[in-house]
């Protein structure tokens, strides 16, 4: 269980601790003795599985629900009601322990956790403090340096638990009429918290870590992982130490509520403690709240002093025994088991294997990979274009990456919602590739292609007249007319050219144009 | 704290009973919360022993003085389920459901001259039986004889999906036999139960029921369970800590009492918790939090489970031994008068009543309480047996033998006597079909 304490835990590695970038202060401009700093962070990312029931309940999980519409008599804590394992959270969590390179423990243990909250109805929250299911993996990153997608390099952060417990309700505070609203459709939601090594030293770093952790998530199905409706909230564990020293007093960062806030927040609070310690200030073990507007952590009040857990062992639960091939009883029913070995096997492509399978069979660089897994369902849509067009994957992966997604970014929409299908895409490509049309031509046409009328490339093409003019006699033409205005030396070719593709609006085939131009040039 | 209220759902034991055609008379009367040994402390009042009105009773012990005397002579149940036991006492009905975590069926059923039995930890499932410590709980079936309990035992056990601590394995409903060979049978005495405070009266009883089984042939021998005395201690650590966590759920927000207290979600479960529990309940959830403190769980409830451990350890020794059932006393003396009771407070009286019937919730096993005979006093006098981890057709089959050679006396009550008394001589078991 993450300790909380200001001295470095024992024999704790100090490794290469070497951040991407340096942390610098808002302003860009490095405080008095920042190089001498080393920020420390620690993430503890709470997950909720995607399961159709709760983790001990039978009631459903569901997003926006109206209120108090999902609780079942065990999520009320009605007297009497006991908790009853949902197998798929089991799965799940074994899933994700597997994606990180865990040991999944074979015996876990359910633990009770006591604070008085209104969210929390039963006055605990069952947990798995003692024996968690999954300890030890790790998970490996990403950074680009310096902003450029030219270099990439890979940072890993060590996984110290994955642990099951139950996600709480939520509680609405009306100040105004001095109540607060309760509803417990959240209440039982099975959750894997997720708790890393301190291995991280900025917010960029985190950003990336969780980034990937959510890609890993979506892969396996074991969760949306979607910030934004609260399927993965993050909180950061934040201090800064003098390198050679033991670690400093850390404070812990809550209400983050998206990849790019948590990045904010981190480099804010170290940045904040940098300054304090610099000004002969301390650092307060202290909860923190991110405020996104301000940009800035600030103290939380809720925690008067230390809470005392009271924890006890869950003695409506017996310890979760999980089994793999060897250890699987002859005679037990495989409905009432799970097998670690079965769920390994069937575990998908991770997204660093889809990125490297990617960059070997389609030659595309490693950063493109990253972008294309970045986005649902992008690299599927690459892959469809690739199978219906004769054009090369180095070149497909051009107007995927820089026309495709940057019309779909410009207008929010997912590549779901794409108006232009990928084999509407495929079929422009090949137009382009068999030389009917130039590529700015194709330009046009894609524009064309927005607008979702649902004409195909070809018509468009035909009606907007863009057709490549290949035929010589006509080229000579227009370029006799061209030069009538503008005669002059070598260097002007090539402004010719672009004036002659002007005129034709881009029909004219670019080689065939300079070949009559240079031959016109030297007469 | 659940006074009014009413719960949205039936437990499985009570669904199980209405599936098989039971007819639900109604609710009985117990200790708030199941906690204590008198059925005293509930909010509807005491629990009154039907045998304070009855012949016997009133024979052997004379009024004071006054005939308003006649009220305050009147005996406890002994609990905490001293209202069932009182009910199926009484002739109100045939079979009435507890619970017991540390002798709750038994020590009344004793009182009351029934018989109590608590199933093995794992038979019956807990699905709607409020919890007092999740470990240890049953819930505990009282009866007029051995063979009716077999009935409802029968219908009641077995693997409940909404319990998970139920075991897998399909149980299997038993008759019991009439005729049983009690020579192939161990008898196990634990001298450890020879507790201070044992009436000599009930001493006397056991030593008798021990010479019974001898003289049919039985083998009865002489076992030591070593850490009995250590598990009342045991038992005040581990129960106030699962109450402590149990009783945190009560908080007036979700069902229940709910306080007047506006200002704060803080003061309104303050003052909540203050109205709706009595000071039995609010004491053992004080003490159960400071054994959970982070300072105090390693010495207190972690030591606990250990002397837990030896304490059911003592049991798998014996039973290893080759022996089958053990026979001890149900409680150290018959059912008190109330006033008597009341002078003692809720805890020492717990401390007390429990030690016999406790270590059997310790281990989990099964345990039966067998109304033997009438004490100078005309009051029943329980002696208890303890069986093997879910053994209990051998345990219900001794039960019964002993049953048959004991021939306790029916319940001689006056108002009861008005009836067609041919009647109640014939109707001693459910089990005439």
């Amino acid at each position: 269980f993450c300790t909380r304490g200001s001295s470095a835990p024992e024999g704790a590695k100090q490794g290469s601790r070497a951040c991407a970038r340096p942390a610098t202060g808002h302003r860009g401009t490095a405080p008095r003795g920042l190089a001498s700093w080393v920020p420390v962070v620690g993430l503890e990312i709470h997950v909720q599985i995607s399961s159709n029931s709760k983790l001990f309940s039978g009631s459903q999980v569901q997003f926006a629900a109206p209120p108090n519409s999902l609780v079942s008599f065990f999520d009320a804590s009605l007297p009497g009601t006991l908790p009853v394992l949902n197998r798929r959270c089991v799965e799940a969590a074994v899933m994700t322990g597997l994606a990180l390179n865990c040991s999944i423990n074979k015996k876990s243990l359910f633990d009770r956790k006591h604070y008085f909250y209104a969210d929390l109805p039963a006055g605990y929250q069952i947990t798995q403090q003692r024996v968690p299911i999954a300890v030890n993996g790790s998970l490996s990153y990403s950074l680009c340096i310096d902003n450029k997608m030219s270099q990439m390099v890979t940072k890993t952060v060590r996984i110290k638990q994955i642990q099951l417990e139950q996600d709480s309700g939520k509680s609405l505070h009306d100040d105004a009429r001095s109540q607060t609203l309760v509803d417990l459709n959240r209440a039982g939601v099975g959750l894997m918290e997720v708790v890393t090594e301190p291995d991280m030293c900025c917010g960029e770093e985190a950003a990336a870590a969780v980034r990937e952790l959510q890609l890993i998530l979506q892969t396996l199905g074991s969760s949306q992982a979607i910030m934004a409706e609260g399927q993965l909230r993050v909180d950061a564990n934040v201090s800064v130490h003098h390198p050679g020293e033991p670690y400093g007093v850390r404070t812990e960062v809550k209400n983050i509520n998206s990849v790019r806030f948590l990045a904010k927040a981190v480099d804010y609070e170290i940045q904040r403690q940098i300054e304090e310690l610099e000004n002969g200030g301390t650092i307060l073990n202290e909860t923190r709240s991110f405020d996104s507007k301000l940009g800035c952590t600030i103290p939380m009040r809720d925690k008067e002093g230390k809470q005392d857990y009271r924890f006890m062992p869950e003695p409506n639960l017996p310890p979760l025994i999980l089994y793999d091939a060897k250890s699987l009883p002859v005679n037990m029913n495989h409905q009432q088991v799970v097998n670690i070995d079965w769920i390994r096997e069937r575990l998908p492509d991770l997204p660093s294997v889809k990125r490297a399978k990617l960059v070997e069979l389609y030659g595309i660089l490693p950063e493109h990979s990253f972008t294309l897994l970045n986005e649902d369902g992008l690299a599927e849509y690459f892959e469809n274009v690739i199978k219906q067009t004769q054009m090369k994957p180095k070149k497909v992966i051009g107007w995927i990456l820089n026309d495709l997604l940057s019309y779909l970014k410009q207008h929010a929409l997912t590549v779901k919602d794409s108006p232009v299908s990928s084999f509407l895409l495929a079929d422009l490509l090949n137009l382009l590739e068999r030389r009917e049309i130039s590529s700015s031509a194709a330009k046009q046409v894609l524009e064309e292609l927005w607008k979702g009328e649902g004409k195909t490339p070809l018509k468009i093409v035909k009606e907007k007249k863009l057709e490549l003019i290949q035929d010589q006699k006509e080229l000579e033409q227009i370029c006799q007319s061209v030069m009538a205005i503008k005669v002059g030396n070598q260097k002007v070719l090539n402004k010719l050219i672009g004036l002659v593709q002007r005129a034709t609006r881009g029909r004219s085939n670019p080689v065939l144009v300079k070949q009559i131009l240079e031959k016109k040039l030297s007469e | 704290m659940l006074k009014g209220y009413i719960s949205p759902y039936n437990a499985t034991v009570v669904q199980k009973l209405l599936d098989q055609g039971a007819v639900l008379l109604g609710k009985t009367n117990l200790d708030e919360f199941a906690m204590g040994s008198g059925s005293t402390d509930g909010i509807f009042g005491p629990v009154r022993n039907p045998w304070s009105y009855s012949r016997q009773y009133k024979e052997k012990t004379p009024p004071k003085s006054s005939s308003e005397n006649e009220e305050s002579d009147w005996v406890i149940t002994g609990g905490s389920s001293g209202g069932s036991a009182a009910a199926v006492s009484s002739f109100t009905c045939f079979v009435a459901l507890g619970s017991d975590t540390g002798g709750s069926t038994r020590n009344p059923a004793a009182h009351c001259g029934v018989v109590g039995l608590k199933p093995t930890y794992g038979l019956i499932s807990r699905h709607g039986l409020i919890p007092l410590v999740n470990s240890m709980d049953v819930p505990g079936i009282l009866t007029r004889c051995v063979d009716d309990a077999a009935v409802v035992l029968g219908s009641l056990a077995g693997h409940d999906p909404k319990d998970a601590t139920t075991i897998q394995d399909t149980f299997k409903p038993f008759e019991l036999p009439n005729l049983i060979d009690v020579r192939k049978l161990c008898i196990g005495i634990p001298k450890e139960y020879h507790a201070p405070g044992l009436s000599s009266e009930i001493l006397a009883l056991w030593s008798k029921a021990a010479d019974l089984f001898k003289d049919a042939g039985a083998k009865v021998i002489e076992v030591s369970l070593p850490h009995t005395r250590y598990s009342i201690v045991c038992y005040h650590v581990l129960c106030t800590a699962e109450v402590a966590s149990n009783m945190a759920r009560f908080d007036g927000l979700e069902y229940g009492h709910r306080a007047d207290m506006n200002k704060s979600t803080e003061s309104m479960y303050a003052a909540t918790r203050r109205e709706g529990f009595n000071d039995v309940v609010r004491g053992r959830i004080l003490s159960g939090n400071y054994f959970l403190l982070k300072q105090n769980y390693e010495n207190y409830f972690i030591k606990a489970q250990k002397v837990r451990r030896l304490i059911a350890n003592d049991f798998v020794k014996v039973f290893g031994s080759g022996v089958d059932i053990l026979l001890t006393p149900t409680t150290l003396s018959d059912a008190v008068p109330y006033m008597e009771f009341i002078k003692e407070d809720n805890r020492t009286r717990s401390a007390q009543d429990d030690i016999l019937t406790q270590a059997a919730n310790m281990a989990g096993l099964p345990a039966i309480s067998i109304p033997t005979a009438l004490s100078k006093r005309g009051l029943p006098v329980g002696l208890q047996f303890i069986g093997h981890s879910f053994q209990e057709k051998q345990l219900l089959t001794v039960a019964k033998w002993f049953e048959k050679q004991v021939k306790f006396p029916m319940i001689q009550l006056e108002e009861v006597k008005r009836h067609d008394c041919s009647v109640f001589q014939h109707q001693k078991s459910v089990s005439f079909l």
